[in-house]
């Protein structure tokens, strides 16, 4: 028996069973962190001592009957989330030596529901990336193929979990974070709705956008993480007080009688051959499964992607405003006045790419261009997300591609925003317009994973998952393994 | 849109970055292309169409009772600056 190919209830059982201890399992992947994580890059900080610690404490619940439901299980935090004195990077420079004096709202409820922190996973700088190429800690190596990018922004956590140095991991999804790189190496990602779960103690990117989810080999796995992090916290303004339903059990809901629409605007020019193709034969297998396939239409979809990059970098120039050089992070050597400490403390502090973000997003906002960029793109917002709206009167769930190409080459986009930009053109409709969506591995093309996505109308996520489980539960494209992680 | 680089030193002005002079002609570059590629947005219909700034719209902005919900720790808080005295954060001088 392998503990890393386990499936979290596999673990779960066999820790309540007492086939082996929350230690043995940590161990185990430290173990595998310690003699892989140095070719992938996944993890910025690996916390052997603290999992430990926590894994011991696990297993005295358990032996004392205080066991809850994910006791025991390890997993890893992506690096935007705060850590009560564990350092907490974002992937830059910025906060390269940041310790964060508190722990955010997910990371206290996953230790309160059981589970053993092994690190803190990599991430493009701030989560403004797409191939995790931006971390001022390098980029991180996709496991089925180390010349190519993992994809971003949750670069490690998906790294992390395909070549399971971490059962699960969580990610941040503000354009595609965590359904563009689970895409990419072939595992499972959920961003829940906008409000599901807590954004506090998640540095900030674009607030109205930012969601954190989860990354797991299988939507199952990813229920049992979610159950534990979502719901209500008074912490978050923006956090939505409604009941959390029973993710976990309601994974079995029959697909018969589903209706779920291919949006056509997903299949587009720029759509690779072999990923349509692809996407195309999950849609029959749905079909096979007995849900009704309907064909819907957004037509200003393809707006998308514009929207986003005028919405994300206004919000990204006013949230990362608070890094002055003064209260906490990287502050230039000898600032000559304070107009001299500010410039080049971020000047210094920030890489490229967030550069360009604060700057695109300060001159969308500055006088006489508001209106004619800021205001504009907030009404296509809306119209996309009307016309989301409309396309669920006829269909409960909508159905097409995470990404419209497997993993590129390292280094081959980073020269060139704009086609950068637009490896996100599936998966921004779901962050304009607040919505819980998935991707899951649907095949191979080349020998690299290609990602089917689902979306479904606000607190929609446990019929998401469910329809994920249940083409889970016909294929085994989300139990592959790269070779050299078996 | 194509931006000056005179243009890119007012932004970056405006954003508290420096920004050196052999990257200057990069960001020029690369922010004009955004800025075209968003310019798109212009060909959408939007007459009579509602701004929106937060994907659930029709929430209310919740207010909480104004009572005291933190502890001070400044202290702790305060480990993570530069330079402090005294339980202030030090800068160089503003008024001379």
């Amino acid at each position: 028996m392998s503990l890393h190919t386990l499936s979290v209830a596999e673990l779960v059982t066999g820790l309540a069973a007492k086939k082996f201890s929350a230690v043995e399992l940590t161990e185990h992947f430290l173990a595998r962190i310690g003699l892989m994580n140095e070719a992938l890059n996944a993890y910025i900080t690996v916390t052997p001592e603290r999992a430990l610690a926590d894994a011991r404490r696990a297993d005295a619940a358990r032996s004392a009957g205080q066991a809850v439901l994910l006791t025991g299980l390890p997993l890893a935090h992506k690096d935007i989330f705060c850590t009560d004195g564990v350092r907490t990077t974002c992937g830059s420079k910025m906060l390269g030596e940041f310790v964060a004096p508190y722990d955010a709202t997910i990371v206290e409820r996953l230790q309160a529901a059981g589970t053993v922190t092994l690190g803190k996973t990599n991430m493009d700088e701030f989560a403004m990336g797409s191939s995790n190429e931006t971390s001022y800690f390098g980029p991180v190596r996709n496991p089925w193929d180390l010349a190519k990018v993992p994809g971003g922004s949750s670069g490690g956590s998906a790294a992390a979990v395909a070549a399971r140095l971490a059962p699960v991991a969580t990610g941040t999804d503000t354009g595609g974070s965590i359904r563009q790189p689970a895409a990419l190496v072939g595992i499972s990602g959920i961003k829940p709705t906008y409000g599901r779960v807590s954004r506090y103690g998640m540095i900030a990117f674009a607030s109205s956008l930012d969601q954190a989810g989860v990354m797991a080999a299988s939507a199952a796995d990813c229920a049992y993480l979610l159950q534990a992090m979502a719901g209500f916290d008074p912490r978050d303004s923006t956090s939505v007080n409604a009941p959390v339903p029973n993710y976990v059990a309601e994974l079995t809901t029959p697909l018969q009688g589903l209706r779920i629409g291919v949006v056509r605007e997903f299949f587009g020019p720029g759509l690779e051959t072999a990923t349509g193709a692809l996407v195309q034969a999950a849609i029959e297998q749905y079909r096979a499964l007995g849900a009704t396939i309907v064909d819907v239409s957004c037509p200003n979809l393809p707006l998308s992607v514009p929207t986003y990059y005028v919405v994300a970098p206004a919000e990204c120039s006013s949230n990362l405003s608070r890094f002055d050089g003064v209260r906490f992070g990287y502050r230039c050597q000898e600032p000559r006045d304070l107009m001299d400490l500010y410039k080049r403390s971020r000047g210094e502090g920030f890489g490229d790419e967030v550069k360009r973000r604060i700057m695109t997003g300060t001159y969308v906002l500055s006088a006489g261009y508001y209106d004619a960029y800021y205001l504009q793109a907030q009404k296509v917002r809306n119209l996309i997300s009307a016309e989301f709206k409309h396309a669920f009167t006829q269909a409960d769930l909508l159905i097409g591609p995470t990404s419209p190409t497997t993993a590129f080459d390292i280094g081959s986009k980073v020269d060139d925003p704009i086609t950068m930009y637009l490896n996100d053109i599936y998966t921004i409709g779901a962050n304009l317009a607040g919505l819980p969506a998935m991707s899951i591995p649907c095949g191979f093309s080349q020998n690299l994973p290609v990602g089917l996505q689902l979306l479904g109308p606000h607190f929609s996520e446990s019929r998401i998952l469910s329809a994920a489980h249940g083409y889970q539960s016909v294929t085994d494209f989300h139990q592959r393994v790269p070779a050299a992680y078996v | 849109m194509s931006l000056t680089r005179k243009d890119v030193e007012g932004i970056a002005h405006l954003a508290r970055l420096e920004i050196s002079e052999a990257q200057l002609p990069v960001y020029v570059e690369s922010l004009s292309k955004i800025l075209s590629f968003v310019e798109q947005l212009n060909a959408a219909q939007t007459t009579g169409v509602e701004p929106m700034a937060h994907p659930l719209a029709g929430e209310a902005q919740r207010l909480r009772p104004d009572e005291v919900t933190e502890q001070d720790q400044h202290v702790k808080y305060q480990a993570n600056a530069v330079s402090v005295a005294a339980g202030l954060y030090v800068v160089p001088k503003v008024i001379e």
